[in-house]
């Protein structure tokens, strides 16, 4: 061995995860999938700072004085619009991804918090509609279990065209998750690798997105909002172009969003993140003179109150969480961890959602694995995390001044660096420079 | 019998209409008159009744349909009884692109061609085309029979999981993992029913069929070219 160090260094362009991964493809001869989101950092709420009040604004006082976290969603053509008590919505995770007990946990907590969850691939659950006093049903290219009844039983619909993790892909689930009861759901024999559409089968561009959004509507007597959910990626053309087609909310999911199993080349290196993506979309709104009319929600990447809060502040009407929500359930926790071993992982490192061997029993349809995730356990933790998200939100946009959370504005806001006051078109902290804008 | 001219009536008030009929109601018999090619024609339909339309629609016709029998007297647009559940849409014209997708139960019967995509994502219905469809018919086709008494497009069955095709003419080509297979008694049994109950005369022992090979369900490195 060199005495030099220099002979030892490592190299930039090949790390150790970059060695490791030609060494895995070469054995196996196939791209990654795994679970989880984006693991390399990209800029995000990370990068933007509040600007509390001071002597030209003053705070409200954060035990007592009010500050409405309320909002209404589907305001455009739906008879009976949403409305949430918070702005925090639980996304899409299909059952088949999680286990009922997590689909109830999340719905019973939900309910409880006064807002929304979501379905997923493989269509609604009676114990996920009994669960969610609302609930949203998503509409995706696989349509599996999609039928007119339960379609009807739904508070809104979402029409998912794209997903932040995979903009451009469709879903996978491997043979080890597909049981009997999901197979059943999905038609589709026990045991086999499924793979997802990556485009509906019936409409193709924003003009037939249009009539199919439309036939929707008529299904549905014209009750239930209609979202479009989108990957980050062209936002500014996707928003308007779903605005366009009629929906009554837009969701941009950005690329830290997560997935139950997809190819590692596609969750790290397509789509844009959140923070970029929130302001295009308000910006496309606004060039409409849609904004607060279509509602904004994003998702992708949304962890704490702050995160809620920054959201809000460029001109988003809500949220929606979905690996934050599974963290919250128990995904990535500390215990359990000869089984985190036996899948080559530890805890804080585990994106083994697309196994179906979740130690925790969140992402498993195994039921000695899901008995480790008693649903009444699993909706007070995530009741508990909704509820300090919302206590967070509140005590910035107090600080600020504000009565509601949707007094937030972007000028509450500076960035703390080059890119990120590019990317939410904030200024630099500490000077008046934002990159990239002229007025 | 109850009349809807969609010149003077609009498409909400018709499928309005159809959502508010009750087991109770004794006329469910609908004329539909005039469509012109508007879209989302009779769409959600949940009970059983008698729909015919006179005339040319345009996306969408009997959409979700549910029990109802809806008869279209003319060509269809995109994705006609998309999604369908039950009961039966027949079609005297031809049919645009998307016919039946990812239809879960019923019968879907078109008289003429179908365009490409018949069949995409089905996922129980019976297709019975009386003509020939376009490429990418059946394209993962999950569950339900696809009747073609014509020719079928290129790439007929793409990633196919467990449809069953039958098709009298010429396959122009199949999709990845569809493949010929042998037509026992029992599927000239199927078959013949199927024929049947679209009101098409023919001899289910000319049919030839294909299904998947099963080669794609879990992923070998060793089919890689298939993918």
């Amino acid at each position: 061995m060199s005495v030099y160090k220099r002979a030892q260094r490592p190299s930039a362009t090949f790390p150790d995860h970059v060695l490791s991964e030609i060494h895995r493809a070469a054995d196996q001869g196939i791209y990654e999938i795994r679970g989880f989101g984006a693991k390399r950092r990209v800029p995000g709420f990370d990068d933007l700072l509040f600007l509390g009040a001071s002597v030209s604004r003053y705070p409200l006082e954060g035990y007592r004085e009010a500050c409405g976290t309320d909002v209404v969603l589907g305001t455009r053509h739906a008879k009976n619009p949403l409305r949430l008590k918070i702005p925090i919505t639980i996304a899409g995770m299909s059952f088949g991804a999680l286990g009922a007990n997590a689909k109830e946990s999340l719905g019973r907590a939900a309910t409880a918090m006064g807002t929304s969850t979501t379905t997923g691939d493989g269509g609604m659950t009676v114990e996920e509609r009994s669960a969610s006093e609302t609930l949203v049903y998503q509409v995706l290219p696989s349509r599996y279990g999609l039928n007119p009844d339960d379609l009807r039983k739904a508070d809104a619909l979402e029409v998912v065209v794209g997903q932040g993790a995979k903009p451009g892909g469709g879903g996978m689930l491997l043979g080890q998750k597909i049981t009997e009861r999901v197979a059943g759901m999905r038609t589709l024999p026990e045991g086999i690798d499924q793979r997802s559409a990556c485009r509906h089968p019936d409409w193709t561009g924003p003009d037939d997105l249009e009539i199919k959004i439309n036939e929707l509507r008529e299904i549905t007597d014209w009750r239930v909002p209609i979202y479009v959910k989108v990957g980050a990626t062209r936002t500014r053309y996707d928003v308007q172009l779903a605005v366009k087609a009629g929906a009554d909310v837009v969701v941009v999911d950005g690329m830290q969003g997560g997935t139950a199993a997809t190819q590692d080349v596609f969750i790290e290196h397509v789509g844009i993140p959140t923070l970029p993506a929130v302001r295009l979309a308000v910006e496309a709104l606004k060039e409409l003179r849609m904004h607060r009319k279509v509602q904004l929600i994003v998702s992708g990447g949304i962890r704490s109150g702050a995160d809620v809060a920054k959201a809000l502040a460029l001109g988003a009407d809500a949220v929606s969480i979905g690996s934050a929500a599974m963290v919250a359930l128990g995904c990535n926790k500390p215990v359990y961890e000869d089984d985190y071993a036996r899948l080559g992982t530890e805890p804080g490192c585990c994106h083994h959602c697309h196994t179906g061997a979740c130690p925790v029993g969140i992402t498993t349809q195994r039921p000695e694995l899901e008995e480790r995730l008693p649903p009444e356990v699993g909706a007070r933790r995530m009741r508990n995390y909704l509820a300090t998200l919302v206590l967070e939100l509140q005590t910035i946009a107090r600080a600020c001044g504000k009565s509601h959370v949707h007094n937030l504005e972007p000028e509450d806001m500076v960035a703390l660096t080059v890119e990120a006051a590019a990317m939410a078109r904030v200024p630099l902290a500490g000077t008046d420079w934002i990159p990239g804008w002229r007025e | 019998m109850r009349e809807f001219d969609l010149e003077v009536d609009s498409v909400r008030d018709l499928n309005a209409a159809l959502h508010a009929l009750t087991e109770e109601d004794r006329d469910r018999d609908f004329l539909v008159c005039h469509p012109n090619g508007r879209h989302s024609v009779a769409v959600g339909a949940m009970l059983e009744a008698d729909i015919r339309i006179e005339g040319h629609v345009g996306y969408y016709c009997a959409g979700m349909n549910q029990r109802a029998r809806v008869q279209v007297r003319g060509n269809v647009g995109p994705g006609v009884a998309e999604n369908m559940m039950s009961g039966m849409v027949q079609v005297t014209g031809n049919a645009s692109q998307y016919a039946g997708a990812s239809g879960r139960g019923g019968l879907l019967v078109i008289e003429g061609d179908a365009s490409s995509r018949c069949g995409i994502s089905m996922k129980g219905v019976n297709i019975v085309v009386r003509g020939s469809v376009g490429h990418m018919s059946a394209f993962m086709a999950q569950a339900g029979a696809l009747v073609v008494c014509g020719d079928a497009g290129q790439h007929l069955g793409d990633s196919i999981y467990e449809a069953r095709l039958y098709v009298r003419g010429t396959v122009r080509s199949l999709g990845a993992d569809c493949v010929e297979k042998d037509m026992t008694d029992e599927h000239v049994k199927e078959l013949s029913g199927l024929l049947l109950a679209a009101g098409i005369e023919a001899d289910a022992r000319e049919f030839r069929r294909y299904g998947s090979a099963r080669r794609l369900y879990n992923f070998n490195i060793d089919h890689v070219d298939e993918y």
